[in-house]
């Protein structure tokens, strides 16, 4: 049978085993409501907050500003929306990066609907944000600057420091917030050492359960929330607890952080050799995004004269698993609008290719995917109608 | 109990067909250009949109003897117009050019709503070159 390899950790990640071993008595032996007074709600009520303290070491903040969701996009979603609405006699402007993630954008489009000033502030051609636009975006009625630390498409790594730096120096009170979804596995994370004021993680691109999530809010923002109903997160998001999946994913995030240096550095080097190897083999491919300011376990190539779905349906046949670009733009034909941000044709923005790498990703999986993708993209290539 | 098909659950989104004809196309061109002679080429779509298609007939009494094709798209796109070749081949000119979209769709088994478009490509390019002969000839 055809070997699998799997090289999408980006679009999703496997749920560790010992996550899942964590979980299993919150399913069946505690399962009470943390709400409810007696024994079983007491012991949820336990589970949920040790949970919630675990992460906020790892952040290095109170426990009280750990909030937790559904996930990567309601965090992004509460983010813009619950900002806007708690600060809207102080500014009705917003400034977004151009390369961030439709949870993002979505909102930002909606507000705009309704009425606020949302500017998008371009990326250079290697995807890290124009600060000098930034700069210049900003006044004192901006109240919210959302920029995506790590981007998923191209896995650029913005310098989140210095962009809280300018937003200080033209408005101090502007809210910075960021979608730290795939930088968890890999890089600094304490709020504080960044710079930022909201953070958005989500568990299942850190190998925990799916369906939940959580929002860092420093204490004392203005934000209103977004799910309304018992009270629950100290009135900030409504709806029974999740505690199976709070203890996941402060069970995986702790698992993240203990290896994150090792991770990195392992992942570092199958980066490297297959940016080198694919740009020395094959003719006409461009790495989208910088090479130096990059997570460490994501490649995202264009190859002139092909088309994106075809590479990724070529390999997925000879077993390997990699994407376009994000699995959310699978189902859409646009280009994706990270590359065109970064100044890519169009044609070119059509032929993308992510690789992301991940836990379980071996160098001989590695070697596999360079033996098979010189192949396919000639092969490609040689009934492409505009490929000379 | 209705069982789940496996098609269901790890099936492509595309119709074995269009699946076969994916991973093992008919007669494309390798060359910038057929090594057989021809004397109608068409051409439809833009790079930027992501589909382009170029289709090169060789028509002799009427009838379509030869057809070759190249294709930058999707899997859609390129199984379409590998169909189609098969399906033209061997007709006459004028039943060729009756050859729509639906025509092509309906023999892959079924195409996703939206890639539809990717196929009314191959038909037009494939009309551009009939009406290329015609020209010519």
């Amino acid at each position: 049978m055809l070997k699998k390899y799997y090289f999408d950790y980006s679009a999703a990640t496997p749920v560790d085993q010992r996550v899942v071993k964590a979980m299993e008595k919150y399913s069946y032996l505690i399962y009470g409501n943390p709400s409810s007074l007696h024994e079983q709600g007491r012991l949820a009520r336990q589970a949920l907050e040790e949970s919630r303290q675990k992460i906020a070491n790892l952040l290095d903040v109170n426990h009280k500003e750990i909030y937790f969701t559904s996930g990567g996009t309601e965090s992004d979603n509460w983010a813009m929306l619950g900002v806007a609405r708690g600060r809207e006699k102080d500014g009705k402007k917003i400034i977004i990066s151009s390369i961030e993630h439709k949870a993002i954008i979505q909102p930002a489009k909606y507000l705009q609907e309704k009425g606020w000033q949302v500017d998008v502030c371009p990326v250079r051609e290697d995807g890290l944000l124009d600060l000098e636009k930034l700069e210049k975006l900003i006044d004192k009625e901006t109240v919210l600057i959302s920029v995506i630390y790590a981007n998923n498409e191209i896995g650029v790594v913005q310098d989140l420091p210095l962009i809280k730096k300018i937003i200080k120096k033209k408005n101090s009170k502007a809210y910075l917030h960021t979608d730290a979804c795939q930088a968890v596995n890999f890089l600094e994370i304490r709020p504080e050492k960044l710079g930022v004021d909201l953070m958005t993680i989500n568990s299942s691109k850190i190998y925990g359960p799916r369906g939940i999530g959580a929002l860092y809010i420093k204490k004392g923002l203005q934000i209103e929330p977004l799910i309304m109903g018992g009270g629950q997160e100290r009135q900030a998001r409504a709806g029974t607890e999740n505690v199976a999946g709070a203890v996941g994913v402060a069970e995986a995030m702790d698992i993240a952080r203990k290896i994150s240096v090792a991770e990195s550095r392992r992942l570092y080097f199958l980066r490297e050799k297959i940016i080198s190897t694919v740009t020395k083999e094959i003719k006409d491919v461009y790495l989208n995004g910088s090479r130096e300011n990059r997570l460490p376990n994501n490649i995202n190539f264009s190859f002139a004269g092909i088309e994106g779905e075809s590479l990724v349906l070529y390999l997925d046949d000879k077993g390997i698993m990699a994407s376009t670009g994000s699995a959310c733009g699978a189902s859409d034909l646009d280009p994706s609008h990270v590359l065109l941000a970064l100044g890519r044709k169009k044609e070119l923005a059509h032929g993308s290719l992510r690789i992301t790498l991940g836990r379980w990703t071996s160098e001989e999986a590695v070697d596999y995917l360079l033996e098979v993708l010189p192949v396919l993209v000639d092969k490609i290539r040689k009934m492409s109608a505009i490929y000379k | 109990m209705s069982e789940l098909k496996s098609n269901d659950v790890v099936g492509w989104i595309y119709s074995d067909i269009v699946k076969d004809h994916f991973l093992h196309p008919r007669n494309f061109i390798e060359g910038e250009e057929p090594s057989w002679e021809w004397n109608g080429k068409g051409e439809m779509g833009s790079p930027a949109c992501g589909d382009v298609m170029k289709v090169w007939v060789q028509i002799n009494d009427g009838i379509v003897e030869n057809i070759g094709w190249k294709t930058f798209g999707c899997a859609s796109a390129i199984a379409s117009t590998s169909v189609m070749s098969e399906m033209i081949k061997g007709m006459t000119a004028e039943e060729a050019k009756k050859i729509t979209a639906k025509d092509i769709v309906k023999k892959l088994g079924g195409l996703p709503e939206k890639k539809i478009h990717c196929s009314v490509l191959g038909d037009q390019a494939l009309k551009k070159a009939i009406e290329d002969f015609e020209t010519n000839n």
